[in-house]
């Protein structure tokens, strides 16, 4: 059987996780390529379905669509990991502290004194008119003063091997699970290499959740629940995934009932009070008394007692409003604002079409450019200026002018890419980084050392989305 | 626990038996129509006649056909009993209760489904491998309640599962005794016969009760089966025996959720007394058909019973401490 030949890697000029410039295997992949070389192409992709095969029966599928029989996916594991080293990530949790620190203080201000609008950080109107702001929370501070406690932001590395933060996700990271079961999976694909490498465990994630959902509240022993669309949503292994591992109680909106202000669920033997809910339910669901009426995913009355403080959300609603990809622009000066300290992991640069000189900016240069709406995500809503047509530039410069708060622009990355496996060989794929971090009481913000690497497995693609025809990657921090 | 996994437990394991005893049913009565006269309609319209869901059957179907009646009882999607729709919602009920079973279980019942899914788009099956189908979906869902057993504990979710089990087990013992007992002895130039033996020794392994009866009784006779199948205290799938097994699970659950005296439990407790002091030969004197009906109805009304006291939402419940 031939072996794999990684000198024949090609690396097309674009940062590579793995290889070098001149095409040496980087430090941190060292003992891992030496694996590699042993086994065949062939080796690997028997390999590669025993993965298939693993995510199958644990059930880690989604439906696609909604109906009974709807087709189940896997979200492809792809065996070769993302690998890196101990400094790297050192780097990458004090710059995620530092953001998810200021974000919080940032979040609290524009609810509470806004001062943030007074020195003039930031535009008033560009929060005010966001749709993720609630008015009702104005005057509000959450338990602990803590907003956003599960954070999942996407990195990026550019040709420069520099990290960028794409973007921050407040509201309901997903992926977690993905994180922890790859690596349950991979353990079993390489169980040499682990033995060899030391890798950070990241098995104690939902042990750290459970801590920091138990943090924020005063009771003892308090009642935790994962709050689910239902199984039809797309996420539902997820919920069901962290709710069993956390020993939590999962449960769907019509089993919570608020009487006097207070939640309880509807078990076998009579009502039981919650105290604390890992809700995986959006804003705009959560309570059809005070959002949208429609909704038959929440429970009437929720919102109210949680302004009452009698029960904590999780994330806290009303933090949504950083994840508009216009208040992203301002995050430099935000941290630079609330800490008095330069921003350690940097924003990719980001023209703001609601300001005069970057709208016009924007327009001359669309087609260098990538544009993006600002309450839109999952890959949807956005053009890519240099693998786009003529007549998608100028549509997209219609919406611009139409409404120009709608939209940002931001120079094209040319993301890292990661060996992957393909049919007949191994190949350079675009990746990003999805770490998480959680914020529980005692200001203590744990970023757990792994991540969920999402890679774009079409030849050229850098649309990482899992509904894009993304899969994902282990990822390995190394210990030293 | 919650209501509704309570009542989705209960469901699951419901689903699970259903699918398994179909299994049972198709494959004794394969194996039987393989050494009987060639008459498709009489070996195989009764097989569906059991189940309830003979007026679908003839919406879907114009002859009665064993590859038809195999299909429909099998594999049919739009007949929501068949082994693939049970297993189908087994899975999405193990999926919704997921915090209350063990990964053991969960891969378990998702590996039935994945065998019934690839089973039902199989095209054609051989004699052979249909009856390697159905030993494969008995073994399946007996290995889910191996690893039931073995790895949940016994808490309240586990005795609603129980109650889910047995109940559907006494239900279709109760049928397929209606059935075969109807069709054997309403055929008397067979009495006696060889066929008539082969007949008897089937309906008691449709029900895996062949060995136990022979050692119990050696010989087989229609009122001994009749008497083994409904009336024992120690066959796990007589129909008393499950009656009993049910009532442990319910007064547990009565002590558990606070809910003593409960009208599931007086509606259990009658008809279980009712079976301890019932004799074979005068449920035979009074009709056999009518005995078995009435246990259906029975059975269906401690169903709903069970529904109202622990799995209803009420606004009213007290609140617990």
């Amino acid at each position: 059987m031939p072996k794999l030949n990684l000198s024949e890697y090609d690396t097309k000029g674009y940062y590579d996780e793995m290889f070098d410039e001149n095409n040496k295997v980087r430090p941190n992949y060292k003992l891992f390529s030496e694996q590699l070389e042993k086994l065949s192409h062939k080796k690997l992709q028997s390999l590669q379905h025993a993965t298939d095969r693993a995510q199958l029966s644990l059930g880690m599928t989604f439906n696609v669509y909604n109906d009974n029989q709807g087709v189940e996916r896997i979200l492809h594991l792809d065996i070769i990991p993302r690998i890196i080293d101990n400094t790297e990530w050192t780097y990458l949790e004090k710059g995620l502290q530092q953001r998810i620190r200021a974000l919080n203080l940032f979040i609290q201000d524009i609810y509470n004194d806004q001062k943030v609008f007074k020195d003039k950080i930031i535009p008033k109107e560009l929060i005010l008119s966001s749709v993720s702001y609630l008015k009702q929370l104005q005057g509000f501070t959450p338990p602990k003063d803590i907003w956003c406690h599960i954070t999942g932001s996407d990195l990026i590395k550019g040709g420069d091997g520099q990290y960028y933060v794409l973007e921050d996700n407040l509201r309901c990271p997903s992926g977690v699970s993905y994180m922890l079961e790859n690596r349950e999976i991979l353990k079993r694909t390489f169980p040499e290499l682990f033995k060899k490498l030391e890798v950070k465990p990241v098995y104690n994630y939902t042990h750290i959740l459970r801590d920091t959902l138990e943090s924020l509240t005063d009771v003892e022993k308090p009642t935790v629940v994962v709050l689910t669309p239902g199984i039809y949503n797309s996420a539902y292994f997820e919920h069901s995934y962290l709710a069993q591992q956390m020993g939590a109680e999962l449960v769907e909106g019509k089993d919570l009932v608020v009487k006097n202000d207070i939640v309880y669920m509807n078990t076998t033997r009579g009502l039981q009070r919650v105290d604390v809910i890992y809700r995986r339910v959006d804003d705009e669901f959560i309570d059809p008394r005070a959002f949208n009426k429609d909704s038959v995913l929440g429970t009437p009355g929720l919102f109210g007692a949680y302004l009452k403080k009698n029960v904590v959300l999780v994330n806290a609603p009303g933090t949504g409003v950083v994840d508009d990809k216009a208040v992203y622009a301002y995050i430099p000066r935000i941290i630079k604002y609330y800490l008095g300290e330069e921003m350690i992991l940097p924003n990719v640069q980001t023209y703001i079409c609601d300001e005069e000189a970057d709208c016009k900016y924007v327009i001359e240069n669309i087609h260098n450019l990538v544009v993006k709406q600002t309450d839109a995500s999952g890959g949807y809503g956005m053009l890519i200026g240099p693998k786009s047509t003529k007549k998608e530039q100028e549509e997209f410069i219609a919406k611009i002018k139409h409404n120009p708060r709608n939209y940002i622009a931001q120079p094209m990355i040319n993301l890292s890419r990661v060996p992957t496996l393909t049919e007949d060989t191994i190949e350079g794929r675009h990746v990003d980084l999805r770490p998480y971090a959680l914020y529980g009481a005692g200001d203590s913000i744990k970023i757990i050392p792994g991540a969920l690497t999402r890679v774009a497995l079409k030849k050229g693609s850098i649309v990482v989305n899992s509904s894009q025809g993304g899969g994902s990657k282990d990822t390995w921090i190394l210990n030293n | 626990m919650l209501g509704r996994v309570a009542n989705t437990l209960h469901w699951m394991n419901r689903y699970l038996e259903r699918a398994e005893n179909y299994a049972r049913f198709l494959d004794v009565n394969f194996n039987l129509s393989l050494e009987l006269p060639p008459n498709e309609i009489q070996q195989w319209q009764p097989l569906v006649v059991i189940t309830g869901d003979w007026d679908l059957y003839q919406k879907l179907n114009t002859v009665v056909e064993k590859n038809k009646v195999i299909y429909f009882l099998a594999f049919e999607e739009k007949n929501p009993n068949s082994i693939f729709s049970c297993i189908f919602r087994a899975r999405e009920n193990a999926r919704a209760v997921r915090t209350e079973i063990t990964k053991e279980v969960w891969e378990q019942i998702n590996a039935l489904y994945f065998l019934v899914k690839e089973g039902q788009e199989k095209e054609n099956y051989d004699d052979e491998n249909i009856r390697d189908f159905f030993n494969d979906i008995k073994k399946g869902c007996q290995l889910v309640y191996g690893m039931y057993n073995s790895t949940i504990s016994r808490n309240e979710g586990y005795n609603f599962g129980r109650l889910g089990q047995v109940l559907e087990r006494a239900d279709k013992t109760s049928r397929v005794l209606d059935a075969k007992y109807h069709f054997l002895l309403s055929s008397p130039k067979s009495v006696g016969s060889s066929i008539d033996l082969i007949q008897w020794a089937a309906l008691l392994k449709s029900v895996s009760a062949y060995d136990m009866y022979r050692k119990k009784y050696g010989k087989l006779s229609p009122s001994s089966i009749a008497e083994f199948l409904i009336l024992d205290r120690e066959f796990p799938r007589s129909i008393l025996a499950c009656l009993l097994s049910a009532e442990h699970s319910l007064i547990k659950l009565a002590v558990s959720t606070d809910k003593a005296e409960n009208k599931a439990q007086t509606k259990l407790a009658a008809l279980r007394s009712q079976l301890e002091e019932s004799d074979i030969n005068e449920i035979i004197t009074k009709g056999m058909h009518e005995y078995l009906h009435e246990i259906q109805h029975n059975l269906n009304d401690i169903s709903s019973a069970i529904f109202t006291v622990f799995f209803a939402v009420e606004s009213n419940f007290p609140e617990v401490n």
